[in-house]
């Protein structure tokens, strides 16, 4: 009877530590199978080549897999994202975290949560019919679908996560050093820019590094007003990112061009792995505080 | 008095930081709400009876998007029905039984690498093994299991936070009384966390809705009106698939509005439910 009891008991716990383990086997799944069908095509065309290579012409006579456009374009927007949304975004949350009234927080913190929620797709479909033109009007450039359109695009995105994080970290920062700063005669203003932020500071950092991620890994929407031309990055080309390199020929590609896209994902996936590494960096010392 | 010993540089240092401050936040709520407007005014008109009971026929020349709401609500449905279980056991593992430190660290580091990977890249491995590996072809069951991959941090974080609530003397209580880990669980822990795992629920609707990118690949793009195992079973486009279909492929852009329409509405009504189960749960723990 107790035999059976905690034989029952082990079972239960075999299938708990099972369920537990499927998020690791998760990883690795992606893991390898990014990387076995990544690798492919990189050994035929050569590292160098194809990380280094300014030419991408896939359905060429003569193909050539060159994917540094895609790299520098997806580099160049995220900082222009990071450029725009980053102020925004910062002083947003400090507002929200330390001056405004409790009504005006909860109804931002709405707006906020709402933004957040906003499917990619339609940011993509508002700026293809507000951005793209305007942007053609604006500068006088022949087509509005643009590295700059992007940049807008994914700058709007970020600011949530920026936002959300910036703000918990803020509300961190102990009642203790803003009330020192106050006693010293610090005004609230200076108190919150000279003492919270600093205070703050990893998890500022940590807000920052999670808005890098969610740009480098934002497709659908900037392959609705990236224009998605395989050029070298400037900002009124169109011009496409890692993500959109792979999702705009996925769809019909064959041979090597297939396993180059693979590649192009196993690029983009080490990237967002180094990009997370320094996520759990700043989190960890913001915790640590 | 007190006013005079601030000096003009402080004063102007305060005024700028203040009207920064306040313009940005002002900007970001500004743009939600002409994001929301903007795609109301627009997508609001276009939505008819006609567009919304009926799939689309090139014989006729019309345009329904019935198969692809069937497709979203098949695909969140299904997706929920399998992460809720794997994610919520996960959490039940961590706060419950792992004693091993280190295995605890790396079972949260899998997580939270699993919520910074982009969903393109969830779309290309749900294609390699799902539709191509496991041979479910281009489906909406291969869909949603990519998907599963995808929220399953998510469904694992709200548990875990939920259980973190349950009182520690709730649990010894039970034990004291004889019970053994399993009927512990089973009786007192589970019952504590259903707050966490309808959060997880309504988040990860969320996203579903959301999506796109993963499930281009693995979903596929057809408008086919099925029933729930037929439809699994077969290609679909979800909302969102569609939206981007009728605005990027076909430049129809009235469709494209009345989906964005659609999903706009959506959204707000997660937000407010999230909002909704947020405000009761914390009632619920403060009686």
């Amino acid at each position: 009877m107790k035999n059976r009891k905690q034989l029952a008991e082990n079972a239960v716990h075999g299938v708990f530590l099972l369920l537990g383990l499927i998020t690791v086997g998760c990883v690795l799944l992606i893991t390898v199978y990014l990387i076995i069908s990544g690798i492919p095509a990189i050994r035929q065309i050569g590292l160098f080549n194809f990380l280094f290579g300014r030419e991408w012409a896939s359905t060429a006579a003569e193909p050539a897999f060159g994917i540094l456009p895609f790299i520098l374009t997806s580099i160049y927007g995220t900082v222009g994202a990071i450029i725009l949304g980053v102020p925004v975004g910062f002083m947003t949350a400090v507002y929200l975290a330390k001056v405004a009234p409790p009504r005006v927080k909860a109804a931002a913190a709405h707006a906020v949560s709402l933004l957040a929620g906003i499917p990619s797709v339609v940011c993509g479909l508002i700026g293809m019919r507000v951005l793209v033109p305007g942007i053609r009007a604006l500068f006088n450039v022949p087509d509005g679908a643009s590295l700059l359109a992007a940049i807008i695009v994914l700058a709007v995105m970020i600011l949530p996560s920026i936002i959300n994080v910036s703000i918990t970290a803020l509300e961190a920062v102990p009642k203790e050093y803003e009330e020192a700063s106050l006693a010293l005669g610090a005004t609230p203003v200076e108190t919150y820019f000279r003492v919270s932020v600093p205070a703050a500071k990893s998890g500022i950092a940590a807000a920052v590094v999670l808005g890098v991620g969610r740009a480098v890994g934002e497709a659908m929407a900037v392959m609705m007003v990236a224009g998605n031309a395989a050029n070298m990055p400037s900002l009124f080309e169109s011009v496409r990112f890692l993500t959109t390199a792979v999702a705009s020929e996925m769809s019909y590609s064959g041979g090597l061009q297939r396993q180059a896209l693979f590649s192009i994902a196993l690029v983009l996936f080490l990237f967002i792995m180094l990009i997370n590494a320094v996520l759990n960096f700043f989190l960890k010392r913001s915790k640590e505080k | 008095m007190a006013k005079n010993s601030i000096s003009a540089k402080r004063k102007g240092y305060i005024g700028l930081m203040r009207a920064l401050m306040v313009l940005s936040a002002a900007l970001t709520c500004a743009l939600v709400l002409f994001m929301i407007a903007y795609v109301l005014a627009k997508g609001l008109p276009h939505i008819t009876w006609g567009l919304l009971a009926t799939a689309p026929s090139y014989m006729q020349d019309t345009v329904g998007i019935l198969p692809d709401i069937l497709n979203t609500v098949y695909i969140i449905i299904a997706t929920l029905a399998v992460v809720i279980p794997l994610g919520a056991g996960a959490a039940v593992y961590l706060t419950e039984y792992a004693a091993n430190k280190r295995l605890v660290a790396v079972i949260e580091y899998a997580a939270e690498t699993l919520s910074g990977i982009p969903s393109i890249i969830y779309g290309l491995v749900g294609m390699l093994f799902f539709c191509e590996f496991l041979n479910m072809q281009t489906s909406l069951l291969a869909g949603a299991l990519t998907l599963v991959i995808m929220n399953l941090p998510t469904v694992m974080r709200t548990t875990q936070e939920s259980l973190k609530t349950v009182p520690q003397s709730y649990r010894e209580g039970a034990f004291g009384l004889g019970a053994g880990k399993w009927r512990v669980i089973r009786t007192v822990v589970l019952p504590g966390c259903i707050d966490g795992v309808i959060t997880g629920c309504i988040l990860s609707a969320g996203r579903i809705l959301g999506e796109s990118a993963a499930l281009l690949f693995t979903a596929g793009v057809a408008h086919v009106v099925n029933g729930f195992f037929a439809g699994l079973a077969g290609s679909g486009a979800t909302l969102t698939v569609a939206l981007y279909f009728y605005a990027k492929e076909r430049g129809d852009f009235e469709t494209a509005f009345a989906i964005a329409a659609i999903l706009m509405l959506l959204t707000l009504l997660i937000n407010l439910l999230a909002w909704l189960v947020g405000a009761l749960c914390k009632r619920r723990r403060n009686v």
